[in-house]
């Protein structure tokens, strides 16, 4: 792949797109990887032909890299660290009847 | 499992030749561009498409396995799938020239599988209906494999046709090389006369409007020239092929010559 000038193709040609993947139907799309594409409709192709090959999922979501916020890892401590403590968060402090089955 | 005995109570007489004969034409086609597709594996511009011309020359030798069993069972003389991909001779094979010609470049390689798929499409399409139930199950596969492949390789027509300076005159310059190889696509003779009245083959008419209708609307995008269509060169469905499937078939065939009845 060349460009006018004949250099190989320069990355902002070629982006970076998050994929998402949707495995079945009512659960939710997870992240599974990136891939290079020149614009939104080759990179679902893309992700199709990479990350679908042995029936993975039913739809697929892509997003330019990007158009990622992502939390800083020096706030890593402040953020997340606090929540460590306060295990009563988690609902695992009440019995849940037997009659109510699989929740 | 379905002898030519068998075969010759739905099918009438010369019929059953008539469709060995298409299933050998068929899957030809695709076993050769199956195998050229295979030869980017490792080679391909960027990661995405080495895998995505693998994906597409499996769905491709899917259709050649399925094609060649079929075959096999109506020919009844006990000869396997392998036999027919990997020990026949050159003038054995049935397929088009287009598709044994060698890759080219990304676009040219591109350009090619477009128009087959293109090609490929309505023809699947025709036989989802057809009297007989093989053919018929498998063109309900085949049929979306060859829409993902027309999707993905007419993309790329688009973006090349009508991309960069470079990108557009590589992809005029695959269909200047391609161009002549199309009208094999639609020859006719009586065997495919027949198989058609026999509703073994979709009319000849309708799918060369499907694919016109593919190409131009991908033609229009890529800023390619309206594709003219004339008698070029052929000689595929009688055996009468060019140099570059010796050297296909001494590289696809190695494996079984050198050791016959090889397995996995």
């Amino acid at each position: 792949m060349s460009d006018d000038s004949g250099t190989l193709m320069p990355q902002d040609m070629m982006p970076l797109w998050e994929v998402f993947i949707r495995p079945r139907t009512g659960l939710a799309h997870s992240h599974v990887g990136s891939v290079h594409a020149s614009d939104e409709v080759m990179a679902v192709q893309a992700a199709r032909d990479v990350y679908t090959r042995r029936g993975e999922g039913v739809s697929i979501w892509v997003v330019p890299s990007a158009s990622i916020t992502a939390s800083d890892p020096d706030q890593r401590d402040e953020n997340f660290e606090p929540t460590a403590s306060k295990i009563y968060r988690h609902p695992s402090f009440y019995d849940i009847p037997d009659d109510v089955g699989h929740m | 499992m379905t002898g030519r005995d068998e075969l010759a109570d739905d099918l009438a007489g010369d019929l059953a030749d008539d469709l060995l004969a298409l299933l050998l034409r068929i899957g030809d086609d695709h076993l050769i561009l199956g195998h050229r597709l295979s030869e980017w594996c490792g080679h391909a511009p960027m990661l995405e498409e080495d895998l995505a011309l693998p994906n597409m020359a499996l769905d491709l030798i899917g259709t050649a396995r399925m094609c060649y069993g079929y075959a096999a069972e109506i020919e009844g003389g006990g000869r396997g799938e392998d036999d027919y991909a990997f020990l026949r001779d050159g003038t054995d094979f049935r397929h088009m020239l287009m598709v044994e010609r060698p890759n080219g470049d990304f676009a040219h390689t591109m350009l090619r599988q477009f128009l087959f798929a293109a090609w490929m499409h309505p023809l699947w399409d025709g036989l989802t209906g057809a009297p007989d139930a093989r053919l018929a199950d498998h063109a309900g596969k085949a049929v979306k494999e060859m829409a993902y492949h027309i999707r993905h390789s007419g993309e790329w027509v688009i973006r090349l046709g009508d991309g960069t300076a470079e990108s557009a005159r590589r992809m005029r310059a695959a269909l200047d090389d391609l161009g002549p190889y199309i009208g094999e696509m639609f020859e006719s003779d009586d065997t495919a006369a027949r198989l058609v009245a026999a509703g073994l083959l979709p009319d000849p008419a309708a799918v060369r409007v499907a694919f016109d209708s593919t190409v131009a609307r991908t033609f229009t995008m890529a800023q390619l020239p309206p594709l003219e269509i004339s008698t070029g060169i052929s000689g595929g469905r009688a055996g009468r092929h060019g140099e570059a499937l010796g050297h296909l078939l001494a590289e696809m065939q190695f494996m079984q010559r050198a050791y016959p009845g090889l397995t996995w």
